[in-house]
């Protein structure tokens, strides 16, 4: 193995960003992932790391609006962008968000590890679409891993979640 | 499972990024990151640089002149799959990008970095080699053409320079008669695949094959083109006869193993897959036999 440079990853990076409708201005290595610097440097703990390799999910947050792998993101890659973690789903005064609701409805977690994950992706995605099928639903979260509930309790969490976005629950 | 040590560099635009490629030693472009930051997360990769591109507003966006896609490099794989004006054109797109990785990973994942990485499974180099496109790159020694024949050199070796970045991908579409449809079998979605195949046709006035492109992905180290059977296909009514032509053009193949899947297995599920992906084209072509 060879040596970086000697200044190689020295060198710290201003970034400011939104989270959860809070901006914050921080200096980063620039190293650490998205969800490195949620969990350690906001203290924001509810985004999960399961693998940090990208095949879990559990650490899913929206940024800018689309659905990405925190740990597959640096943190500096977010300057200027805003960020919606799994805490930042809920209403003012903490009314939950229609999935959250939903997830506890249909039991639609046990452990809770993957839940983070599960939120934010079908929280993006029923944003999109707020008349899926089951088959689709099924898709969108096929990028998370859950090994708890078999995965059906989720898809009729989404299902009814989205019957309520549609104005129908 | 924390990436290593390295400094961090965002140009914003190409002429700063291939200066910065060009002097820097032992540098990594990070695109999309589907695939470099998990090689960074376990180690894989040692980069004491990593070049940033996704600030270079210029790489990224759909163009579309006529017959001719241009695409740039740091598009976004999930703004391919939503493009309704390339969905026009080759829906082929969108429905090969459902088996890329996941909504999350298709959120970052781009098409040059999917080119660049080069997974011998890949999707989006089969597409790329099915409609004949050509990868623009730039580096130190300027611009270059690089056809898709020519673009997977050896397992997970693009034709490009570690001092040069992919800008944009181009191809021609056809259009009239035509249709086209992409398969593919992996254990779960959004696994590699064990093999998929991509077909495009287009039929003449009397229903018969005027032009045919068929790729198989996941049976060799790149996109593997069936360049003879397409050949004898051309003229020929796209009914079951013409499946069994398309599927003689996997019998010369070497095709990949390992611990999982045996070559003669793999095999099968590219002919499997060719078959679907023929008798689907044609019918979206208008076929009536297939
Ligand atoms: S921790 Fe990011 S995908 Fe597993
Ligand atoms: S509830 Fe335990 S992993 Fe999903």
């Amino acid at each position: 193995m060879h040596d970086p440079t000697p200044e190689a990853g020295k060198a710290r990076h201003a970034i400011s960003l939104t989270v959860n409708g809070t901006a914050h201005a921080v200096d980063v290595d620039p190293r650490q992932h998205l969800g490195d610097f949620l969990r350690q440097t906001l203290q924001l703990t509810g985004t999960h790391l399961g693998c940090e390799h990208g095949v879990c999910g559990a650490c899913t947050v929206i940024v800018d609006g689309a659905p990405v792998r925190a740990c597959l993101i640096l943190a500096v890659q977010a300057d200027g962008a805003s960020v919606t973690t799994v805490e930042g789903l809920a209403g003012k005064e903490g009314a939950l968000h229609p999935i959250q609701s939903a997830f506890r409805a249909h039991h639609g977690l046990q452990c809770g590890f993957c839940t983070p994950g599960m939120l934010t992706t079908l929280a993006a995605f029923l944003a999109d679409n707020t008349s899926p099928t089951e088959a689709e639903v099924r898709e969108a979260i096929s990028g998370n891993l859950c090994r708890c509930t078999g995965y059906q309790t989720i898809v009729e969490a989404a299902l009814s979640a989205a019957q309520t976005l549609r104005g129908e629950g | 499972m924390k990436s290593p040590q390295f400094a961090y560099h965002r140009p914003q635009s190409v002429a700063d990024a291939t200066a910065l490629l060009a002097r820097l030693e032992n540098a990594k472009v990070l695109a999309g990151g589907q695939s470099l930051m998990p090689m960074l997360n376990m180690r894989y990769a040692l980069p004491d640089h990593v070049v940033d591109i996704n600030r270079i507003p210029e790489l990224s966006g759909i163009t579309i002149e006529g017959d001719r896609i241009t695409i740039g490099a740091m598009t976004r794989q999930r703004d391919i799959e939503r493009s309704d004006a390339l969905f026009a054109r080759a829906p082929i797109f969108r429905e090969a990008l459902r088996h890329v990785g996941h909504i999350q990973t298709r959120s970052r994942g781009t098409i040059g970095g999917s080119l660049c990485h080069l997974d011998p499974a890949a999707e989006l180099p089969g597409l790329v080699r099915l409609f004949d496109g050509t990868v623009h790159v730039i580096g130190p020694g300027g611009e270059r053409s690089i056809a898709a024949t020519d673009w997977g050199l050896g397992y997970m070796t693009p034709a490009i320079g570690a001092d040069e970045i992919a800008t944009a991908i181009t191809f021609n579409v056809w259009s009239g008669r035509r249709g086209e449809a992409f398969e593919e079998f992996a254990r779960r979605h959004g696994d590699f695949a064990i093999a998929g195949a991509g077909v495009r046709l287009q039929l003449d006035t009397g229903g018969h094959i005027a032009r045919v492109a068929m790729v198989l992905v996941g049976v060799d180290v790149a996109p593997v083109r069936l360049l003879e059977a397409e050949t004898a296909l051309v003229g020929r009514a796209p009914d079951a006869a013409a499946i069994a032509v398309a599927k003689s053009g996997l019998d010369p193949l070497d095709v990949l193993s390992d611990a999982q899947n045996s070559a003669a297995y793999r095999k099968h599920i590219a002919g499997v897959m060719l078959a679907r992906a023929f008798r689907r084209a044609a019918q979206s072509a208008g076929a009536h036999h297939a």
